[in-house]
């Protein structure tokens, strides 16, 4: 008999774990220098902590009692306990705060390589910093840990979660229409999306504009020369932009349709991406709401990077060097 | 070598998916005349099983598919984006059962459960969630028609293309449940740092 770990765990052995240390250990003095201080917050917490907000994509999937009958969870992710953290720990404290953290979280998701149900995190969170100023910092973070890590040919999708739902409205699509579409668009089913918006019965530019809007994914150029109620709703995009290093801008893949399926998300989202690895390898956004549901209401942006899949990245890089690599596009 | 790579479907959706390449501007003579070799390079070309692909293209072992609208339903949980309704390969997805009297309905009305043999066990589970009924899903991987007809389930859930088949086994459509066609699927991560050649492909293939 063979005592087995659950689905979806594993064990990391001492060569693998001198690479994951190596590459954190240069993602964590990264935030620190950047004045992200590290903390370090229960795996276990009480149910209701993450029942505040649509978690839609990340609840939590593991529940156990402690000895009083309360219901205790497995933390889906880092950014509701430090939401948490700050609205007890920092009731008073005069923002912005910086905090990062490397911790596990737990999801029940399919296993398979780089999506375990127990994964390793890497993340800062900005706390009190509104607007594209704190976005803008806090991509300069996560570029300059990437680089730290050895990365190098990644690249940033950076999004606007009300971009398409402000879109809709604007356009005089009603709001249970609306959650249909955005639902095909979570989905990545750009066919559904097609067949929900001709039934709206839109104007053809209207319908057009909806169904374009979403493929709209490239350079800079993506932001310019637009008109209407696309031009308002950028505008948040364009002054994330404005503020960027030219080495940050140019690593960044401004994508119209990128929509985040955690109901967190306020403003500004991304994801990470390298060719070598066909999955995201972090992700993060604005979340102007959240903390105001712990009783602290302040502006917050922050980023996850997954360090498995970190490395499983890094390893493709070597496998096939950026000079040989597929063409990345633009 | 081609920049990018394609998962191509063998089976039904063969014939046209490499009609469709063609248009595109894409050499397939080398994938006709192999029917053994898989990986063509010269072209970006992979050759596999229908239900494989959105396997290959969530992992990014390739950066497009094509594939059957049933193989996405019955695999919804894949992290792939769907581009394109390509619109060949139209099939029904259906419940069927043996001419006559319906022994389904008779089962769920006496016993309160029917048994259905699929191989898509996923798509016929939420087909009677979602219409309220009580299902055992029985799962076969060869000739599903067999299973009514011999006791082991009352009715099964199959695609069928013209009805022939379901015809010369003596069974009937009792219900549709979807109309597929083939779909053109992306990697997501593909779908963002290869924008613009995944965009002029789907141009051609608009105007194709």
């Amino acid at each position: 008999m063979i005592d087995r770990i659950p689905s979806g765990t594993r064990d990391v052995l001492p060569d693998e774990m001198r690479e994951l240390r190596t590459m954190t250990d240069r993602v964590r003095a990264v935030f620190e220098s950047a004045g992200y201080g590290e903390v370090s917050t229960p795996a276990l917490e009480y149910e209701g902590t993450f029942g505040r907000t649509d978690m839609a994509g990340s609840r939590p999937a593991y529940r156990v009692f402690d000895e009083q009958g309360n219901v205790l969870v497995l933390r889906p992710d880092m950014t509701i306990p430090i939401a948490r953290l700050v609205a007890t720990r920092y009731a008073s404290a005069e923002p912005p705060l910086r905090f990062c953290y490397f911790a596990h979280a737990y999801r029940g998701v399919r296993p398979q390589r780089g999506q375990s149900r127990e994964f390793l995190q890497a993340g800062v969170e900005l706390v009190g910093a509104s607007g594209a100023d704190g976005t803008a910092e806090v991509l300069g973070v996560l570029c300059a840990a990437l680089d730290a890590a050895g990365l190098e040919t990644y690249r940033i999708g950076l999004g606007d979660a009300s971009l398409y739902p402000s879109l809709l409205e604007a356009l005089g699509v009603r709001a249970e229409r609306r959650e249909l579409i955005l639902a095909e668009l979570a989905d990545g089913d750009f066919v559904g999306v097609e067949r929900e918006v001709r039934e709206l019965g839109l104007a053809p530019e209207d319908a057009g504009l909806l169904l374009r809007v979403p493929r709209t994914r490239g350079g800079a150029e993506v932001l310019a020369g637009l008109e209407g109620a696309l031009h308002d709703a950028l505008a948040g995009m364009r002054d994330v932009h404005a503020l960027l290093t030219p080495e940050v801008a140019g690593r960044i893949i401004f994508d119209l349709g990128l929509v985040r399926s955690i109901g967190y998300y306020t403003g500004a989202v991304f994801q990470v991406y390298d060719p070598a690895y066909g999955v995201p390898l972090g992700s993060g956004g604005r979340y102007d709401e959240l903390l105001g549901t712990f009783g602290r209401p302040l502006p917050a942006v922050g980023f996850a990077l997954n360090v498995e899949r970190l490395h499983i990245a890094l390893t493709g890089e070597e496998k096939s060097p950026p000079s040989r690599a597929r063409g990345t596009g633009r | 070598v081609s920049e990018l790579r394609i998962a191509v479907p063998r089976g039904a959706l063969f014939a046209d998916t490499l009609d469709l390449l063609d248009r595109l501007g894409i050499d397939t003579r080398e994938v006709r005349e192999n029917d053994r070799k898989l990986l063509f390079e010269a072209c970006g070309i992979v050759t596999m099983r229908p239900s494989d692909v959105p396997t290959y293209v969530e992992a990014g072992a390739a950066d497009l598919g094509i594939t059957g609208k049933d193989v996405l339903m019955e695999q919804s949980e894949r992290e792939v984006y769907e581009l394109l309704d390509l619109g060949y390969g139209r099939c029904r997805m259906v419940l069927a059962g043996v001419a006559g009297e319906d022994r389904g309905a008779e089962a769920l009305r006496r016993l309160g459960v029917v048994r259905i043999a699929t191989k898509y066990p996923r798509i016929a589970a939420r087909h009677f969630l979602e219409t309220g009924r009580q299902a055992e899903i029985v799962e076969v991987k060869g000739s599903v028609e067999l299973a009514p007809l011999t006791g082991l389930v009352e009715a099964i859930v199959d695609l069928t293309a013209t009805g022939t088949t379901l015809r010369e086994n003596g069974l009937v459509v009792r219900e549709e449940i979807a109309v597929c066609t083939a779909r053109l699927i992306a990697n997501p991560v593909a779908h963002k740092l290869r924008a613009s050649t995944i965009d002029g492909l789907l141009e051609r293939v608009s105007a194709a």
